[in-house]
């Protein structure tokens, strides 16, 4: 008798085989979605962009080296997740932010935003946003200074707070961005809205020829990587839709009401944060709804909440907030959404 | 209901779309494996209580030969799947992990192997509880997988009135295509059976589900449906977990099955292609279970195909017979969705054996798969066909929260499909988490 051949056998459970994609995938996906924002960024605001993101990025790297090692998670940079937050954070930020408040809101963002609450996966809120809604607080001038965008010696100079010493008074900012451009007025389009009554052209903000955050200005950059992420199935293209279709109704229902004093709603949809907060913060998995209705009622909570904040509050936008309490509320939301399950006895349904 | 219900096309909500993997085999003839120099039939290999044997140690048995009884209603007896001499009644390795009780036959190699074990029956005088009794004696037990006793399905409970009597052909789990070669090539035993079995239940149609990836199945059944169109053919979406129970019914008939509930309750009575075609063989000639056909596929195999395997053939012997390839693998025992990963190749195949798979590191992606924390992102959620909740189940089963996961989340309804575990992006081992945690419930209730 010949010998019975005994391979190497595998133990697992069922199921056996997995279906793409891996955390890692997603997320290395979201990194590459958010790449042509940020090289956009650059591109309207020159090295002061590119040395922004670069610092605020490897803020996060470092932070969440840090803590993931001395947690005992081992080395978490691998998942992807630090260099999202990075990127997003940088791109939320003025570009002519000071470099060590980026670092300080990198820092922020993963210690308080992620860390603290257990790593990726048990954050409460999103994290990025947790770091700008601290150096929103901490540095209110910094935070609301803007800079023209496609300035002819951006690639040669940087803007002057860039570089400003830590805990430095910046220096003023306003002066040198008017010896650049005669008319600019320092304000963004929502602020010039609000403030000023100006309507800054809708193909503009589309195109993103605007003052703003470093990646919040090209609404239609935005939604290009967003569907891309969608389409691969990476981002869940529910959230995104209800937010921004929120924002619309609600925008369209003052617009109808008064249509001198309120802007048009597709003015609402891409000024602003929106865009960016709608496709990359608020669909961020971890801190929104999983249950099927919890993921609609999540995104139009913001959608709208974001145009009443921008409305009515002392703020100019109110993306950032109305994101942040869609995160509080989310576990609420998921809550109240339970599936009603195959089978189910009508008289015996619980919540 | 899903959207594509609203467009004529029968299928249930959620679930998943894993490759099929059927392409190696489904065109594959069914062919007849070799004895084997040594059987081993478990006295369990169904669900219930195992059977009691009536043979001893050296005594002779005959192929077909009744060699253990059934114990009580919710057993079966076995039949010798071989000529030769009982060796032991020991225990052996299980697909499950643990040692069973099992009768060992060493094979007689000169036996030509005829079926001398047999008693006729006249099926068109027999009562459905004769017919339910005859069930029994053949040792019938689901095929697809489930290896329930089959005459315990067909026993209707009292009160119940069973309108539709629907034959599972769906067979969705990837790589497996032994139902499929069974409606293309044997249909009128299908027929017999399904008409067999209607008669029990007292059911006035029968639907017959098949994935639409199988038109060759579909069109071959036709050819045998009968006259009077009590019999029918529906083509069924091609997802996974088509095949179970629950899903095909409303697939089919747009009815759930009431929670901790039967089938029964709603009218009907699901049975599976290939157990049909064995009870529509196997009762008028008066025989017993004593083969299968089984899918042997999968990258480390290499003669894939269809074998008809006597029953308590070891896989040692049928993947010598196949032949391995290749070095790190997997063996599964069913599909790659809800078979097990056997432990050892003395294993052998039984009554519920659909397929043995020979998957390599890549399919099983064991390198690149890393479990991460849940990151909240709602997949098993959209993929759960019973419309559960697995992250917040998983978030609870890590913190052994086993009471709360039965009470508020519906623990008891997971069908342990595992669609769940299969796109979970983190890699969590969700279904394998429901099991343990069903299975504590079950032990501290006891
Ligand atoms: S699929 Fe996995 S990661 Fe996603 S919600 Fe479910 S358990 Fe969490
Ligand atoms: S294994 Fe259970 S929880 Fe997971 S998808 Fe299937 S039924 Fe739902």
């Amino acid at each position: 008798m010949n010998k019975p051949q005994q391979p190497h056998i595998e133990l697992r459970t069922s199921p056996h085989i997995k279906a793409a994609p891996t955390v890692e995938q997603i997320m290395r996906n979201v990194v590459y979605a958010l790449l042509p924002i940020a090289a956009f960024a650059v591109w309207q605001f020159g090295i002061s962009a590119l040395a922004l993101i670069l610092v605020v990025t490897a803020s996060c790297l470092a932070t969440e080296y840090v803590f993931s090692r001395s947690a005992g998670r081992g080395n978490t940079l691998s998942d992807w997740s630090a260099a999202i937050t990075g990127l997003l954070l940088a791109l939320t930020l003025p570009p002519g932010f000071p470099l060590w408040m980026g670092a300080v809101a990198g820092f922020i963002a993963i210690a308080l935003g992620k860390t603290l609450f257990g790593g990726l996966g048990y954050n409460v809120f999103n994290p990025a946003l947790v770091g700008r809604a601290f150096v929103q607080a901490a540095f209110p001038v910094a935070i609301t200074t803007w800079t023209p965008a496609g300035l002819p010696g951006r690639f040669v100079e940087f803007i002057p707070a860039t570089l400003a010493l830590p805990f430095m008074t910046p220096p003023v900012v306003s002066e040198w961005s008017k010896q650049q451009v005669d008319s600019f007025s320092g304000a963004t389009p929502l602020a010039q809205w609000k403030f000023e009554g100006v309507i800054t052209n809708t193909s503009d903000l589309f195109t993103g020829m605007v003052a703003g955050s470093a990646g919040e200005t090209s609404a239609l950059l935005i939604l290009l990587c967003g569907i891309y992420l969608a389409a691969r199935r990476m981002m869940d293209w529910r959230i995104p839709t209800a937010v921004l279709l929120g924002a619309f109704v609600t925008a369209l229902v003052f617009y109808l009401l008064n249509d001198q004093h309120y802007p048009t709603p597709l003015f609402v949809l891409f000024s602003g944060g929106l865009m960016l907060g709608a496709l990359f913060m608020a669909s961020d998995m971890v801190a929104s709804p999983v249950t099927p209705w919890g993921v609609w009622i999540y995104g139009l909570f913001i959608g709208v909440l974001t145009v009443i904040i921008r409305y009515f509050g002392g703020l100019s936008e109110g993306v950032m907030y109305a994101i942040l309490l869609g995160n509080a509320l989310s576990p609420l939301i998921e809550h109240i959404t339970q599936p009603r399950i195959y089978g189910a006895r009508k008289s015996g349904v619980k919540s | 209901m899903t959207l594509l219900r609203w467009f004529g096309r029968k299928t249930f909500s959620h679930g998943v779309h894993p490759q099929a993997h059927k392409e190696d085999t489904a065109d594959k003839p069914i062919r007849r494996l070799p004895f084997a120099p040594r059987m081993v039939v478990p006295l369990a290999q169904h669900l219930g209580k195992p059977s009691r044997p009536i043979v001893k140690v050296g005594e002779e048995v005959g192929r077909g030969q009744l060699i253990a009884e059934a114990d009580g209603f919710m057993s079966v007896p076995q039949h010798a799947p071989a000529t030769g001499v009982v060796e032991a009644i020991t225990l052996m390795p299980s697909a499950q992990g643990p040692r069973v009780p099992a009768i060992v036959i060493r094979v007689y190699e000169a036996s030509n192997q005829e079926v001398l074990w047999r008693t006729p029956r006249d099926m068109d005088a027999l009562t459905p509880e004769q017919i339910v009794q005859a069930v029994q004696d053949t040792g019938l037990v689901g095929l697809g997988g489930a290896a329930f006793p089959s005459h315990v399905k067909l026993k209707v409970p009292a009160g119940a009135v069973i309108d539709t009597l629907i034959v599972n052909g769906c067979e969705c789990e990837p790589y497996l295509t032994t139902d499929h070669r069974v409606m293309v090539e044997q249909g009128p035993d299908l027929i017999r059976g399904t008409q067999y079995a209607m008669r029990v239940v007292g059911a006035k149609r029968a639907i017959i589900g098949v994935e639409d990836n199988k038109p060759d199945a579909i069109a071959a059944i036709r050819q045998h449906l009968p006259a009077d169109g009590s019999i029918s053919v529906e083509a069924v979406e091609t997802k996974y977990p088509q095949g179970a129970e629950k899903m095909l019914i409303t697939s089919l008939l747009g009815r759930e099955v009431p929670s901790g509930g039967l089938p029964a309750q709603i009218g009907v009575v699901v049975n599976n292609v290939g157990t049909l075609t064995a009870l529509g063989r196997l009762l008028p000639r008066g025989e017993g279970l004593i083969e299968r056909v089984i899918t042997v596929a999968g990258p480390g195999v290499k003669k894939p195909g269809n074998y008809l395997v006597p029953i308590g053939t070891p896989l040692r012997f049928l993947l010598n017979y196949v032949g391995f390839s290749g070095s790190e693998q997997e063996v599964i025992l069913g599909g790659p969705m809800m078979g097990n990963a056997v432990s050892s190749l003395d294993v052998p195949v039984t009554k519920g054996s659909s397929g043995v798979l020979v998957l390599s590191s890549s399919e099983i992606q064991a390198e690149t798969r890393r479990i991460h924390p849940c990151i909240k992102c709602g997949k098993c959620v959209a993929a759960c066909p019973m419309h559960l909740n697995p992250t917040q189940l998983g978030l609870l089963a890590a913190k052994r929260e086993y009471e709360v996961m039965a009470e508020r989340f519906h623990l008891k309804d997971c069908i342990e499909c595992g669609c769940c575990s299969f796109v979970c992006p983190s890699s969590i081992p969700l279904v394998q988490y429901f099991r343990i945690a069903k299975s504590i419930l079950r032990e501290r209730a006891a």
